[in-house]
């Protein structure tokens, strides 16, 4: 069987046609590079600049009600795509389209409708909501910045949100502190404060890795019924290949900054192709005291992203390291949808 | 709506009911004696002229430089003013100077300390680099060399303290300030399209306010102390308003020759009242940043 | 096996142990009487989610229950001594040398301004004062090898490493004095998932080498049941589920325990369904009356909440608190 030799850039650059019809949200090129801070004899000697590559080089296209999750470990720039992608902070290259709308050099006059379709929920409840706002305020802030609803109109609005949700009734709640309700409700709280703006578009950032293990899959569960009912999209965050599993239509995964390998969940879970991914789910722990496990061993550990390996990043650690690794892969198409970026798989 | 907000988190913060009060334990019982030393003063100074069995200021009511005695519980200046009533009556000034000094740090310092911590950057570290020359100086000095460019008076007075006091609120304000600008709630704000002005108030101010207040009864307890510094070394208020500081410094000249009720009585109120405020402080300090919280 | 035989390999015994913590809003019975047995060469695995008293159960087993917690009843025996009568000084010989404890975090258990072949030094010398300082170091560095950090490190200060070497520099700290039972609290949380596996395996490996006893702290119940011996099930300060782990894997009965299981997801199932456990964590200020799981319990009946029930024995080494099993013998 010949497989279809398509370079990523190719497919995003040239005719577009690759591009489905009912794409909502696409990357191209993504980079954040963060300068690090040098000391004051560093800045003395030296005039060369470092950076932290954080992000570098992301390109996907998200389609309309999926779940798209980015998988990969802390300090992997996953996190730093998802505030990119919502323009909480700045790329430093790349463009992020919304739509077909170009958004990333959009000024804040223009971009602040956009606010409103695209919405971010954090990883942690206990830190992402004003502990000297009441749940109702805190709720209902977002109508009255965008001058959408006032008083009674907001209050019911509120209500009606907190209800989806799964806070009910919701006046019990409207009137609490956060401290006075638990992880899994604060949570909560946080999706309901970003669905009330009715968005389009959401950036999960590890929402459950918070909460206590036998909550996580009613709120999950939740999210889930939410796109169903709200035609709603995601980009999931998480470092948990399991519930990246349970919850996304497609996934990729990231290493130091760059995108290893992309595809349909189930292909993915089934065929991983990068030593990464392989090594990764090998890793995972199961809950079967009769499972006989072999864990790939990765030399070494994941590099700084501010002194990134020379050619393809992994090589360093990677079991299957060779003279072309020297030179960065980049992502192509092992089968329609499925991209890795690995030599190997080129035969 | 959001003053409604931010003064109820005020009042909550401030006032959780004393019945509550005296269950916090330790905490608790800190803020209890020092409102109690506190409000007991006020009350005596604002009901001075109707308990006061002399005019405070009349000289000659009794012979001078008696001590104790039954016509005069503290005894009589050189003057043969009437120590006790000038005791119930001297509050007033230092109590003026100390509230309009606090008032002055709180319009001053909480909004410098806000915009410059949350703009960060150039306007920041200047801010800061002020800020950090003014606090350099011993606190009393820099007071007399203002107050003596200043002049004579209450507002010169608090004006005076203001202006040593209000780097302590910038530092305290901008180290919590440069902690909860990384909070997720102030990204989450910023992603639903708050304005910047909004956060700063709705979002960050509501959660210093316990720092603040803890600065404030500590900048009173230091006011207390500095304004009777000033009227010690002659800074203060003139002879005709009854005031401790002004005894201090009489009083202190009387020392030598044996006379030690003059200092005494008024010393021991100003610590009194220093000494509350400041015990208000440490409990809210412990109520707020409780050590025992697991 | 003979009573005599048990009692050799038998490490630890704890039996009824209850730690309070009186904060300023009420006593918190964090751990109630928790009993459980340790043999050489065993790996126990602790799991519990917010709230269960996982944590205490492990620093009171070093009698380090941070204040204001208090160890109330029950007692701790540790290669035949009762280590909660020792002076504090008995037992500040004994932590390192026949019992350690690995903490949560590697990040900030390690003192910044110390290399680490300090901390190691100082270790070994206060518990054995007649090693000289050369000695010391050679140990180190063979514990370095085991744990696969290259010797030169050792030189380094803490903020020099990256955290999976951190944490396996506080694994080596631990082992260093070659104690008999060590405890990791949550090794595995701040790691990603292939070190995470390492620094398991590693465990495994010395354990094997060395023959000591490990008891692993965790929320995580996919890591016990792969790697442990028996586990122990917490919820709320009590132990509610206690049995080898292929006995508790086939034959899951505590209704939090089964919960629990069914709420993770598992790599290796395709479409799987997952189902949370309803309700909130438990509230140990109130906790509610009789078993405290009955709120969330799909199985509740109406003498769960008259009284707790007590450790029904329902297999060999099984123990249930549930009334469900009740009929089959007593604890």
């Amino acid at each position: 069987m010949k497989l279809e030799k398509i370079i990523w850039s190719d497919v995003t650059f040239t005719k577009g046609k690759e591009m489905s019809s009912d794409e909502i949200l696409r990357t191209e090129h993504l980079k954040k590079y963060f300068p690090v801070e040098k000391g004051f004899l560093e800045r003395l000697l030296t005039s060369t600049k470092r950076f932290v590559k954080a992000v570098d080089d992301v390109s996907f296209s998200i389609s309309k009600g999926e779940v798209f999750t980015l998988v990969g470990e802390s300090g992997c720039g996953k996190s730093t795509t998802g505030r990119l992608v919502v323009r909480l902070i700045q790329p430093t290259s790349g463009k992020v389209f919304f739509g077909q709308e170009n958004i990333t050099d959009m000024k804040k006059k223009e971009f602040r409708i956009y606010r409103r379709k695209l919405q971010i929920i954090f990883q942690d409840p206990y830190a992402s909501l004003n502990p000297r706002m009441r749940i109702g305020r805190a709720v209902g802030h977002p109508l009255e910045i965008h001058g959408l609803a006032k008083g009674v109109e907001e209050r019911q609005r509120v209500n009606e949100i907190l209800q989806r949700v799964g806070l009910t009734p919701p006046e019990q709640f409207t009137n609490l502190y956060p401290y006075q309700i638990s992880g899994g409700q604060r949570q909560r709280v946080a999706m309901a404060r970003s669905l009330i703006l009715d968005p389009e578009f959401i950036v999960a950032d590890e929402p459950v890795s918070m909460i206590d293990v036998s909550l996580r899959t009613t709120i999950i569960d939740l999210m889930l019924d939410l796109r169903r009912d709200l035609d709603l999209t995601y980009l999931f965050i998480t470092h948990d290949l399991a519930i990246a599993k349970y919850i996304s239509d497609r996934i990729a995964i990231m290493y130091l900054g760059k995108i290893v390998e992309i595809g349909e969940k189930h292909e993915v879970f089934s065929n991983p192709l990068h030593p990464y991914t392989q090594a990764l789910m090998s890793a995972i722990p199961v809950p079967n005291p009769e499972r006989k496990r072999t864990a790939i061993e990765l030399k070494g550990e994941v590099p700084s992203a501010i002194n990134i390996p020379r050619g393809c990043r992994f090589n360093p650690r990677c079991p299957y390291a060779e003279e072309r690794c020297k030179v960065e892969p980049e992502l192509t198409a092992v089968k329609p949808g499925h991209f890795v970026a690995c030599y190997r798989t080129e035969n | 709506m959001g003053k409604a907000d931010t003064k109820k988190s005020m009042l909550s913060a401030i006032l959780p009911g004393l019945g509550s009060l005296a269950k916090r334990g330790l905490a608790g019982w800190l803020i209890i004696v020092g409102l109690i030393f506190v409000t007991a003063i006020i009350m005596i100074t604002v009901i001075s002229p109707w308990i006061r069995p002399y005019d405070p200021i009349k000289i000659n009511v009794g012979p001078p430089l008696i001590g104790p005695s039954a016509q005069h519980p503290f005894g009589t200046n050189d003057l043969g003013q009437d120590i006790f009533s000038r005791v119930l009556s001297g509050g007033g000034i230092m109590l003026q100077v100390s509230l309009l000094s606090v008032i002055v740090c709180l319009a001053v310092g909480v909004p410098l300390g806000l915009f410059a911590s949350y703009a960060g950057g150039v306007v920041d570290r200047l801010v800061g680099l002020v800020m950090d020359s003014i606090y350099a100086f011993p606190g009393l000095v820099l007071a007399i060399a203002i107050a003596a460019m200043l002049g004579r008076g209450v507002v010169n007075m608090a004006l005076s303290i203001a202006v040593v006091y209000i780097p302590s609120y910038f530092r305290v304000i901008r180290s919590q300030v440069l902690s909860i600008k990384e909070m997720s709630y102030i990204e989450a704000a910023n992603a639903v399209g708050a304005k910047n002005r909004t956060i700063l108030t709705r979002y960050i101010l509501p959660n210093i306010m316990p720092s603040i207040v803890v600065v404030a009864t500590v900048n009173f307890a230091d006011a207390i102390l500095t304004a009777a510094g000033l009227t010690f070394i002659g800074l203060g208020v003139s002879v005709s308003v009854p005031d401790w500081g002004w005894d201090l410094t009489n009083g202190r000249a009387l020392l030598a020759s044996g006379t030690w009720w003059v200092i005494t009585f008024p010393g021991i109120m100003i610590i009194l009242l220093a000494l509350g405020f400041t015990l208000i402080g440490e409990g809210l300090s412990e109520l707020f940043n409780p050590r025992l919280e697991q | 096996m003979s009573e005599e035989k048990k009692e050799k390999t038998q490490l630890l015994a704890v039996n009824d142990l209850t730690v309070e913590y009186s904060a300023r809003r009420g006593k918190i019975r964090a751990v109630e009487n928790a009993s459980f047995t340790l043999d050489r060469g065993e790996t126990l695995g602790i799991v519990g989610e917010s709230g269960s008293g996982k944590s205490t159960l492990g620093m009171s087993l070093i009698r380090l229950v941070p204040y204001p917690g208090k160890i109330m009843k029950g007692n701790i025996i540790l290669e035949e001594q009762r280590i909660l009568k020792l002076k504090d000084e008995q037992m500040r010989d004994l932590r390192g040398r026949k019992i350690s404890y690995i903490f949560q975090d590697p990040m900030t258990s390690l003192n910044p301004v110390e290399k680490i072949k300090d901390h190691f030094i100082e270790l070994i010398q206060t518990h054995e004062p007649k090693v000289t300082k050369a000695q010391a170091l050679k140990r180190a560095q063979q514990l370095f090898k085991d744990v696969g950090i290259q010797p030169e490190r050792i030189s380094d200060y803490p903020h020099q490493l990256s955290g999976g070497m951190r944490q396996r520099v506080m694994i080596a700290l631990a082992l260093a004095l070659n104690p008999s039972v060590v405890i990791a609290d949550e090794p595995t949380t701040a790691l990603d998932v292939v070190v995470q596996a390492k620094i398991l395996d590693l465990l495994g490996t010395l354990q094997e080498r060395y023959g000591m006893a490990l008891i692993l702290i965790t929320h995580d119940l996919s890591i016990v049941l792969e790697r442990s011996d028996k586990i122990v099930v917490m919820y709320a300060g009590r132990i509610v589920e206690q049995a080898r782990s292929t006995a508790l894997y086939k034959s899951t009965q505590h209704p939090y325990s089964q919960g629990l299981l069914k709420s993770i997801p598992n790599i290796e199932l395709a479409d799987q369904k997952l189902e949370a456990i309803g309700g909130t964590p438990p509230d140990l200020l109130n906790p509610p009356h009789g078993c405290r799981f009955w709120p969330r319990c799909p199985f509740v009946m109406p003498e769960c909440l008259v009284e707790e029930p007590s450790l029904y024995e329902t297999g060999e080494n099984h123990l249930v608190r549930c009334y469900l099993y009740k009929g089959e013998g007593n604890e």
